[in-house]
């Protein structure tokens, strides 16, 4: 049987290992592969695509395909999205559904243009509403809610937002399917040539893979002074973010920006210290599951979405966190 | 243009947009990082023939020019249409594809927003890249052109590394902050701008017809879900910091 109308992942995997985000994808897959009685079907790209297409079946994709081509190796726009589309047409699923990582926000809207599909981006629910796909999704940096329906008819692709749906628990592999998918390169693929350069994180997660986030404010007073939240950040192994004031001052780089400007993140915890919560930040965090507000200032609005507050001073608060976290999380 | 994010948003009645009335609308701030962008490289280049600033929307997406120009862009091109969905992005690459095309023979490099602020969506500049068959680099954080100017090289974040990307012109590069530092226009340098003619072109005139079935269908729009009030924490400094670990682990249990 051919797969025409199944739910088509995009697996993003790097030496052989699924991104977390990409393992988020299988439960709204799973939803709508039950309400319209199609498959879970999944595709890897790149070197590692064998090691990524067992996990991906134990995942629970019945039919998997590959694209496997030394040049793949590298992520590059025009290579990923002529090899998503060549999986694409192999698979012709009903609905192609990426991670909104980095990757996929850079790789949907080329493949959507390609293909003439429908794109939703960013996603934090899908569901099934008769034949229609219905997609959730924020607007206005996170001040309001996009319900959208896409009904059927051409090739749905929708980005689903890192951090919002629970990782699947791994099954016995049922023998899937894996097929390879031809893959050739072209000349006109050699406009781009990326590579990839380390980044010196000083130790600590960056903000796009970190289940916990310590942030800091301009509070912080100097680049120095967050070391302490680094040491809070690397005993729950966490990313440091930062406010755009802080950033503007010159005490983190814009990578770790968390807000409208910035990065947005939706972490399993967000500690904000020193933090008031402008309008500029909550864009970037508020979709956070936990957030934790430290701040000297009570009537300060990150409070207003706060889950645990405290009123204190965070260069005395910090220390004591540190030290507490590191006797609990020793006894466990 | 995107609602001032310091202005409160309202929702129409039919609760499909937002209220679009009293709101003051500005350039899109990962925008303005194009047009520093754009205007940085004509300042220290002699190869750099001219800069284009593009807007498409209604009538009023005249004023995005206008402030492009003041900032220093050479000439400004609008593609005038109240009956866009400005939601749908990739129909806005298409229009803008077909307006790149059809204003000059050539182009090297089209600078454009990461994402906008008030769609969140980023699809645009990957989609008009698409659309014109050329590369794209996104969410650049640095960007030099190769001394002959037939190249560039651009840095990334990607997910756990940066990335250096080289690539041939023509392409897009969509602006992530940092890029540049957004100009500041001065009124007279404004109300100077105002002046300047800009091109206004229509879609008939481009040949892009607007599709009669919509893609995605917007049901409604809602405020976020409100969060469960903030629980405070009292006592001294190391009850608080007991306390607030003791909850993370056993309440919530993110840690």
């Amino acid at each position: 049987m051919t797969g025409h109308g199944d739910i088509l992942l995009f697996i993003e995997q790097r030496g052989g290992a699924v991104h977390p985000a990409s393992r988020q994808l299988f439960a709204p897959a799973e939803h709508l592969a039950r309400q319209w009685g199609r498959r879970v079907a999944a595709c890897v790209v790149g070197a590692g695509a064998v090691g990524a297409a067992e996990q991906a079946a134990r995942f629970g994709a019945e039919d998997i395909l590959t694209v496997e081509h030394p040049c793949l190796e590298v992520y590059s726009p025009l290579l990923y999205s002529r090899a998503v589309c060549a999986a694409v047409e192999a698979a012709r699923p009903a609905v192609l559904l990426l991670a909104a990582t980095a990757m996929g926000r850079d790789l949907a809207p080329r493949v959507a243009v390609r293909l003439d599909a429908a794109l939703v981006t960013d996603c934090f629910e899908l569901s099934a509403s008769g034949d229609r796909l219905r997609c959730r999704r924020s607007l206005y940096g996170g001040r309001l809610v996009a319900t959208c329906e896409v009904p059927p008819g051409r090739l749905r692709i929708a980005s689903v937002r890192p951090g919002v749906y629970a990782e699947p628990q791994t099954g016995s592999a049922a023998a899937p399917s894996v097929r390879r998918v031809q893959f050739m390169r072209q000349a006109s693929d050699l406009r781009q040539r990326s590579r990839a350069v380390p980044r010196s994180s000083q130790g600590v997660r960056e903000l796009e893979d970190a289940d916990v986030v310590c942030a800091g404010g301009w509070a912080l007073g100097s680049a120095k002074n967050f070391g302490i939240l680094y040491e809070l950040a690397e005993v729950l192994d966490a990313a440091v973010g930062a406010s755009r004031a802080a950033v503007d001052a010159g005490y983190q780089p814009r990578s770790r920006q968390v807000g409208l400007t910035g990065k947005r993140v939706s972490p399993r915890l967000y500690m904000a210290f020193g933090i008031d919560g402008s309008m500029q930040h909550l864009a970037g965090m508020s979709g956070s599951k936990v957030i934790v507000a430290v701040n000297s200032r009570r009537e300060a609005p990150i409070f207003q979405v706060a889950t645990y507050g405290c009123v204190a001073d965070l260069f005395t608060l910090v220390p004591l966190l540190t030290r507490e976290f590191k006797a609990t999380l020793k006894q466990s | 243009m995107v609602p001032d994010s310091a202005a409160p948003i309202r929702l129409r009645e039919d609760g499909k947009d937002i209220d679009r009335a009293g709101v003051s609308f500005v350039c899109d701030p990962f925008d303005e990082i194009g047009i520093a962008q754009a205007i940085g490289l004509q300042e220290t280049r002699r190869d750099v023939r001219e800069t284009v600033a593009l807007a498409i929307g209604p009538a009023g997406a005249r004023e995005a020019l206008w402030t492009a120009i003041g900032m220093g862009i050479g000439r400004g091109v609008h593609v005038c249409d109240a009956g866009l969905d400005m939601r749908d992005e990739l129909l806005l690459a298409r229009v803008a594809a077909a307006a790149v095309r059809a204003d000059s023979e050539r182009f090297d490099l089209i600078l454009c927003g990461k994402q906008s602020i008030d769609n969140d969506a980023g699809e645009f500049g990957p989609a008009l890249a698409e659309c014109l068959d050329v590369p794209h680099v996104g969410a650049a954080t640095h960007l030099e052109l190769s001394d002959d100017g037939t190249r560039l090289t651009a840095r990334r974040s990607g997910e756990s590394a940066d990335e250096t990307v080289e690539c041939s012109l023509p392409a897009v590069v969509t602006c992530e902050r940092g890029l540049a530092e957004p100009r500041y226009v001065a009124l007279t340098r404004l109300m100077r701008a105002k002046r300047s003619p800009i091109q206004v072109l229509t879609l008939a005139e481009l040949g892009v017809s607007i599709r009669s079935e919509a893609r995605c269908e917007v049901v409604s729009l809602d405020s976020p879900p409100p969060r469960p009030p903030c629980r405070m924490l009292e006592g001294t400094p190391e009850a608080m910091a007991r306390q607030l670990v003791d909850l993370l682990r056993q309440e919530a249990r993110v840690v």
